[in-house]
């Protein structure tokens, strides 16, 4: 068994996941309490990949990533970079369709906290990003932890929108997943199953230590 | 004592369960008063302490504070409830839950100010021994006690903050049993003599009004209905007719000439035989002052 696509899937999981918490938590921050009346608008986009079949959202992207078309050319013209079957294309795919899977845990976590915890700190004089590093984050572990592992998790198991715009190069795009496709049609049934394994171990240990640690949590905070 | 501190003229809407209610209110606090806010719930009392602390922005009005203006929307001026420097215990305490007791204090300091106010407020408390814990780990009475005290360390601290120490409580005792709460006036009345503070208190409590309070806003539906020292508001009339029972009817049975009611007066169930003519007002959870006068006695019902 190559290692590499194990590899590049956990890379791809990881940078997308990381890039994703920066984007994710100034977003979930302002759904979480504006009152501006288009944010249904914005929650529906940003679920789309929940619903999309992956192919489509693969071949929207494929179309926008081409250098053929505007947004592509625009891209390599400006930073020089091929979106299509490359890394950073995937990587950019990936966080458009695990967007969700960062962005509701996070409101949901905000939104689940009492308003007075806020209006209390700013009554103690902190201004809303003190009140946002110090006060509400800390009290949103557990849903910043259940984001992180959803996004990560999500983007593991991603095929369809890696197929569509990444296709099958070795060390480039050949994800964990891909590979494994790839395998099956060979007829390669034991190493198809030895990177199934893998993933399949992997993200049980994951979830196992996520339950461990949530429940842990929760007990610190709300004893009876 | 007489020069006025707080001159506040809002013009707001409330929502109630009934519908959108205007709230409309005009009054000046004194500094060094403590004020209770009082009216049944819905009244808009919340909302005006809210509005007071900048964290709602009415639709209209003026808030003026000794020399500075807090708000005033034709002028667009709203300061904002950072710069306002009010100490505002929210009904639920509001603690921070990942922060323990002494950090929930620390939090409240600004860059520069001398933590030393801390011990100070923890030692008054009472809260020494419990510095260390989580607001979870907390009975209902010492989650208050932190609330209370978080609310001042800004007030309090050096180099201390320039203008008047105000503090806005809603409803901060209500949840306690009475021993607790007798306890934690007299820490409030303690504080405010010895750090001259300006009080505004939402309270349902009579007991609390008449031991706390030396003016009473009473507010109806998101208006003043009546404003004055707790006596003019509550006992005028107990001065003219002799003094006077506060009760709260439990239950009620006619009978063949009275109405024997029986009330929780004075903490204990008392029976009363009335007037048969007062038993179809006599419904269970209405409050009422209970007078008697030579021929009769006299029955006022408290909205």
């Amino acid at each position: 068994m190559d290692p590499q696509p194990l590899w590049l899937t956990f890379r791809l999981a990881a940078l997308t996941t990381l890039i994703l918490l920066v984007l994710a938590l100034p977003l979930a921050y302002w759904l979480a309490y504006t009152r501006f009346r288009g944010r249904v608008l914005v929650e529906a986009v940003i679920g789309m990949p929940l619903v999309l079949p992956p192919s489509v959202l693969g071949f929207y992207l494929l179309l926008a990533f081409s250098p053929s078309y505007a947004f592509g050319a625009w891209i390599e013209a400006t930073l020089g970079l091929r979106l299509v079957f490359s890394f950073p294309g995937l990587v950019v795919a990936s966080v458009i369709y695990s967007l969700p899977f960062m962005v509701y845990p996070l409101q949901a976590g905000l939104q689940s906290l009492p308003a007075s915890l806020r209006e209390a700190s700013y009554t103690l004089g902190k201004s809303t990003s003190e009140t946002f590093f110090k006060v509400l984050l800390p009290n949103c572990k557990s849903a910043i932890l259940t984001a992180l592992v959803l996004t990560f998790a999500h983007t593991v198991g991603e095929f369809g929108v890696v197929l569509m715009i990444g296709g099958n190069i070795p060390g480039v795009t050949k994800v964990a997943s891909v590979a494994i496709y790839n395998e099956v049609e060979a007829l390669n049934y034991s190493v198809a199953n030895q990177y199934a394994l893998v993933l399949f171990v992997v993200t049980f240990v994951i979830l196992l230590l996520v339950y461990t640690f949530n429940n842990r949590l929760l007990r610190v905070r709300y004893p009876a | 004592m007489s020069d006025t501190l707080l001159d506040i003229t809002l013009r707001h809407s409330l929502s109630t369960a009934t519908g959108q209610v205007p709230l409309k209110v005009d009054f000046r606090v004194r500094a060094g008063q403590i004020v209770a806010l009082t009216g049944p719930s819905g009244a808009g009392k919340t909302t005006l302490l809210r509005l007071l602390a900048g964290l709602v922005r009415p639709q209209v009005g003026i808030i003026k504070v000794g020399n500075e203006t807090w708000l005033d929307t034709e002028k667009k001026i709203q300061v904002p409830p950072q710069q306002r420097r009010v100490g505002f215990v929210f009904q639920d305490y509001a603690l921070f839950p990942h922060l323990t007791v002494r950090q929930n204090l620390t939090f409240a300091l600004e860059k520069g100010q001398n933590p030393a106010v801390v011990d100070e407020l923890l030692s008054q408390t009472e809260l020494g021994q419990l510095a260390h814990r989580k607001p979870a780990q907390l009975s209902g009475g010492q989650q208050q006690r932190v609330a209370l005290a978080r609310a001042l360390v800004r007030q309090l601290a050096e180099p201390s903050v320039a203008g008047p120490r105000v503090l806005l409580l809603d409803e901060p005792l209500s949840a306690l049993d009475r021993d607790m709460r007798l306890r934690l006036q007299e820490l409030l009345l303690q504080w405010h003599r010895r750090y001259q503070l300006t009080i505004i208190l939402v309270t349902h409590d009579l007991a609390e009004l008449f031991r706390l309070a030396d003016h009473v806003l009473v507010l109806e539906e998101g208006k003043l209905v009546r404003e004055g020292s707790p006596a003019a508001v509550y006992a005028q009339a107990a001065e003219a007719e002799g003094p006077g029972l506060y009760g709260e009817v439990l239950a009620c049975r006619v009978e063949a000439d009275h109405a024997l009611v029986q009330a929780l007066m004075q903490g204990a169930i008392h029976n009363l035989r009335l007037p048969r003519h007062l038993a179809e007002s006599m419904t269970p959870g209405r409050a009422f002052w209970l007078r008697y006068s030579v021929e009769a006695p006299i029955v006022e019902w408290i909205k």
